[in-house]
């Protein structure tokens, strides 16, 4: 390496750094773009107003509470959940959770597809039997 | 040098130390009450196991199919159009093919095509288990072989396990084929091996398994073997019986009184 080269090599490393980040540099300059798609507005489909846990720790949690109720029961056949104020409830997508949560596509799938995200949750469990005439959504 | 090696290893050690003291930290601060428990009215057996009297089969079970259609509507069993497609929980074959070993040329009459309900044996040395290569299927503590149908990749290493038969694969979507579903019981989904559980969401609220509580003609009977007043007990104590295949050392838990 002669001191000759240092301009070509600095450059040739600002270029490598560049290519590696563009996608960070991209999203940059859309992000404005991106912020415009409101967050979706979900439906139940019935008029329960509590989960089993808080609406923020089963926003970002649900996944692994689902996870760790399905390894309770099938691997420990230990079927109750007790939730942080002491409530019992049977560990089951399909019975419990759905049983509020009756409006599949207006509350899971909603969310879902917002964030991209395609569980095969219900390749097995069946979703309720929802009629939109029956309970017709709030919001849109 | 040796300064700065000194400096180095002092910083690394205590970074180490550091990385694992949140481990410790969080080790202590987990949540240590027990947050899962099971029903109080779950039936709490040792060692499951299932006696069939096929002395009372030859009346019984010609032409019956109470247990078979019970098991298979509450479990979302589908009928399958074409029998290579086939799957089944509980099923019904002739005494000759349940019992290959016990069977000749000279067989009694009324052995002779004798229907005999075979299903999972559960056996107490599953081959099944053995190899399956993502731990989907395992034996439970109370000897009940289950399934974790999240976890089963279809490989079916299983189905060449099973001396029995006993497992079958949902080569095709099995919703397609259920007029029906039992809303309170998953369905299976393509790629998916599937057989008898025993019943474990009736015996965890204190059912008996759906085909024993259908037979009217007590051909079934569950119980405990562990417990010496159950059922399966009792008959076991007092009849001869046979399993099925005993020589291959599966251990079968399903007991047939000849």
């Amino acid at each position: 390496m002669t001191m000759k080269d240092r301009p070509l090599i600095a450059l040739f490393i600002f270029m490598l750094v560049f290519v590696l980040t563009l996608p960070l540099w991209i999203n940059l300059l859309t992000l404005s773009k991106g912020r415009d798609i409101a967050a979706p507005e979900l439906d139940l489909g019935g008029d329960a107003k509590l989960c089993v846990e808080s609406t923020e720790f089963m926003k970002a949690h649900h996944m692994e509470l689902l996870n760790q109720w399905r390894d309770s029961v099938v691997r420990n056949s230990n079927r109750i959940y007790i939730n942080s104020q002491g409530k019992r409830f049977s560990m089951s997508l399909q019975n419990t959770c759905m049983e509020c949560h009756q409006d599949k596509e207006g509350f899971c799938d909603r969310c879902h597809n917002y964030v991209g995200v395609t569980p095969k949750c219900w390749d097995c469990h069946i979703e309720p039997k929802f009629s939109i005439k029956e309970h017709p959504r709030e919001t849109h | 040098m040796d300064e700065s090696r000194r400096r180095f290893l002092k910083i690394i050690g205590l970074s180490t130390l550091g990385l694992s003291g949140t481990a410790v930290v969080e080790a202590f601060a987990a949540d240590k009450a027990d947050r899962y428990l099971s029903y109080e009215q779950a039936f709490a057996g040792k060692k499951w196991a299932m006696v069939i009297d096929l002395s009372k089969a030859a009346q019984a079970c010609d032409g019956c199919r109470n247990c078979i259609d019970a098991c298979h509507r509450i479990h979302n069993v589908p009928d399958m159009d074409l029998p290579k497609n086939e799957v089944k929980w509980i099923w019904k074959d002739n005494f000759e093919h349940a019992f290959p070993a016990q069977t000749h040329h000279y067989l009694e009459q009324n052995y002779q095509g004798r229907p005999s309900i075979v299903l999972c044996n559960h056996c107490d040395n599953p081959p099944c288990v053995r190899v399956c290569p993502t731990k989907a299927t395992f034996k439970r503590a109370d000897g009940i072989v289950a399934m974790d149908y999240h976890r089963c990749i279809g490989c079916r290493y299983c189905m060449s396990a099973c001396p029995y038969g006993s497992r079958s694969l949902n080569w095709r979507d099995p919703r397609e084929f259920l007029n029906e579903t039992n809303k309170e019981f998953p369905t299976r989904t393509r790629g998916v091996v599937e057989k008898c559980n025993f019943c474990v969401e009736r015996l965890a609220q204190g059912l008996m398994p759906a085909c024993v509580a259908a037979c009217k003609e007590g051909v079934l009977s569950f119980g405990d073997l562990n417990d010496p007043a159950s059922d399966v007990s009792a008959l076991l104590s007092k009849h001869h019986t046979i399993r099925r295949k005993p020589h291959l050392g599966t251990q079968p838990r399903i007991y047939y009184i000849v």
